[in-house]
């Protein structure tokens, strides 16, 4: 079970190789431009979500307002749920192309040997 | 039923062609496993899709939508909302720092062997619940299909049974993923077929089926009811339904990102962001198909009515019943088979994932500590795991009845999934305190608590009336300990609280450098493991 196309066994990065990219400016940048996307997503969705049972569950007069003929706001809510998952799918995918660059730079830098600072 | 015959005929011919042709593609333990990790982001994407769609969702949860109107819904709404979670926070660290399976997350920076045989217990326990509700959607068909003909359950089971343990045995992961591929295909186009048919019924307006649908008409106690389906409360009511739909929320929420089967696929494609386009993909196709189960759930509600379907092979049973009132006993037939084929797909993919967990995990890992003994090892073990997996579900299949709603029960793995593998799997990425001992807490209480509360919930605990059949009495005829139906509001804090508290109360030190060469890892891809040329 060797891996046959790739170099990587080879030349695997050492404890030092690790923390030294771990502490890069660069590497530091990566992960905040990341954290700044993912958290407030993920925090958005998670709210937004959880508000359907709650809202079911604890109003549930208010979800059966019929808004479009027989149409429930309960159901419009759950549809929409849809639409925000596919949204927040899309804007993930755009943000990511971003931190696929990123990823590439700490790694050139680190091949490099350039460590400085932007 | 000649026509069901023919399309699963036409299913097994081709599937065991694809079987036949990955097995002599397949060497070595990074093929078997994980297909060479050659697969790309639209066909993981559909795999992915297809090992969700399952058996459990379409027959269970538009079952449930026909009986209980839109509170069913929710089970679809949380299904896809699951998929974010998959993608914001899972998929792309575990694709760069696994290898076959969630423990690899795990063992990276603990010590493998504890956290690895509880990691592969939990698995089992995971896929045994899971497999239970696919072979009760299965006998329930067998059931209504067969009803009168020479083919019995049991052996439509066996069969079942020894077609999945031929594609996982001698066609690993590429036959698994194909089948499982084949089967999305066709899965999203008979869902498509009969949500149209059914609003073609209604002249194409809207109007018209939803107008139907809030005035649906059954008998309750002797009684003619009409209620309105589009409103929520049918299946939650006060006083627990709400916090049991919070309940049903968070395990949906997090238990997908902690289902083995699930995971395993994002071993497959050769990177990162391979595997965050394929989950996109899998969120276009599930979402698209789970919007669908609410027009078929509500139309099966308004054209074939709670009253028959109850009589005609209950909860499980609504969306065949449909097809056969919309498109006659062709339509029934295709819906059928390609319900079995769900299924049969589904099933195989569980397999491939217990068999691996005790394979890679269990015997390589924890038995022997990471020395393969002879080349092919791995593989070996993992063919003859599949054995053992497939036997013992197909005894289960035999055992179990077609008594509950597999949609409750396959959402009953997940509650289990998201108590004990997310909260741990998450830490072990995002938190660099995390250590062994949280690992450990972290999983057991999990999986105790949700197991544990599982048992003394309305599921298992009830007094039924005497006149109740054997097969559908309660297990404990006792009145429930626990009133929610799903666990998760208690035993996913109860996991999260479990790895936290570990972490806290060990004197373990968590070792930095080890924590940096994961976050390196996860997030750059640096090291992860190559797809394999042939």
């Amino acid at each position: 079970m060797k891996p046959i196309a790739a170099d990587s066994s080879s030349s695997r990065p050492s404890e030092a190789d690790w923390n030294r990219i771990a502490a890069s400016a660069r590497f530091q940048h990566l992960l905040s431009v990341k954290k700044m996307f993912i958290v407030p997503a993920f925090v958005f969705f998670l709210g937004y979500y959880l508000l359907l049972p709650v809202l079911v569950g604890y109003a549930p007069r208010l979800m059966a307002t019929r808004v479009f003929g027989t149409v429930t706001l309960a159901y419009l809510f759950a549809l929409s749920q849809f639409a925000v998952g596919w949204t927040i799918a899309v804007l993930y995918l755009q943000a990511s192309s971003r931190f696929d660059r990123l990823a590439k730079d700490v790694l050139k830098e680190d091949l490099l040997g350039q460590d400085t600072p932007e | 039923m000649s026509i069901s015959v023919a399309v699963f005929v036409l299913f097994v011919v081709a599937t065991l062609g694809i079987t036949f042709w990955a097995a002599k593609r397949s060497r070595g333990a990074s093929a078997y496993f994980a297909a060479g990790r050659k697969i790309s982001a639209w066909q993981n994407g559909f795999a992915v899709a297809g090992d969700f769609m399952s058996g459990a969702s379409f027959l269970g949860i538009v079952g449930l939508i026909s009986l209980q109107g839109f509170d069913g819904f929710l089970f679809s709404v949380g299904g896809f909302i699951a998929y974010v979670t998959i993608l914001l926070l899972i998929a792309e660290p575990l694709r760069n720092t696994g290898k076959y399976t969630m423990a690899d997350v795990l063992a990276y920076r603990l010590r493998p062997r504890p956290v690895r045989a509880l990691a592969a217990l939990s698995t089992f326990t995971i896929v045994i619940f899971y497999m239970i509700a696919q072979m009760i959607s299965a006998g329930a068909l067998v059931k209504l299909l067969l009803a009168g003909s020479g083919i019995g359950y049991n052996t439509a089971v066996v069969g079942v049974g020894v077609l999945m343990m031929t594609y996982v045995v001698f066609g690993g992961m590429l036959a698994t993923t194909w089948v499982q591929i084949i089967k999305a295909g066709l899965l999203l186009s008979c869902t498509l077929v009969i949500a149209v048919l059914v609003l073609a019924h209604f002249g194409f307006h809207p109007g018209n089926f939803f107008a139907a649908a809030s005035r649906v008409t059954y008998h309750e106690q002797g009684e003619i009811v009409i209620t309105d389906f589009l409103r929520p409360g049918l299946r939650y009511s006060p006083p627990y339904g709400p916090l049991d739909l919070i309940s049903l929320g968070l395990a949906l929420l997090f238990g997908c990102a902690g289902l083995p089967h699930i995971l395993m696929r994002f071993y497959t494609v050769p990177d990162a962001p391979t595997a965050r386009k394929s989950v996109v993909c899998a969120m276009v196709l599930i979402g698209s198909f789970f919007v669908m189960t609410s027009i078929l759930g509500l139309g099966a509600a308004v054209l074939v009515g709670p009253d028959y379907i109850l009589t005609h092979g209950g909860t499980n049973m609504g969306g065949p019943l449909l097809a056969r009132s919309l498109g006659g006993e062709a339509l029934l037939g295709v819906v059928s088979a390609v319900a079995f084929a769900t299924i049969l797909a589904v099933v195989a993919g569980l397999t491939i994932s217990a068999s691996t967990s005790v394979a890679h995990d269990l015997w390589v890992n924890v038995i022997h500590r990471g020395v393969e003994r002879r080349s092919n090892e791995t593989v070996f073990v993992a063919r003859i795991a599949a054995l053992g997996v497939g036997a013992a579900s197909i005894a289960l299949a035999i055992v179990l009845g077609p008594t509950s709603n597999s949609g409750v029960l396959a959402t009953l793995a997940m509650a289990v999934a998201a108590s004990a593998h997310f909260p741990v799997i998450v830490l072990s990425i995002f938190w660099r305190r995390f250590n062994t001992a949280g690992a450990i807490a972290g999983l057991s209480a999990g999986l105790l608590g949700s197991i544990g509360l599982i048992l003394v919930s309305p599921t298992f605990m009830g007094i039924d009336a005497s006149s109740t059949i054997t097969a559908a009495r309660h297990l404990f005829q006792t009145r429930p300990w626990f009133p929610l139906e799903n666990p998760g509001i208690v035993s996913v804090p109860l996991g999260f609280l479990g790895a936290i508290f570990g972490t806290w109360l060990s004197q373990e030190q968590a070792s930095d450098s080890k924590f940096n060469e994961l976050m390196v890892r996860a997030n750059t891809g640096l090291g992860a493991e190559q797809s394999v040329a042939h």
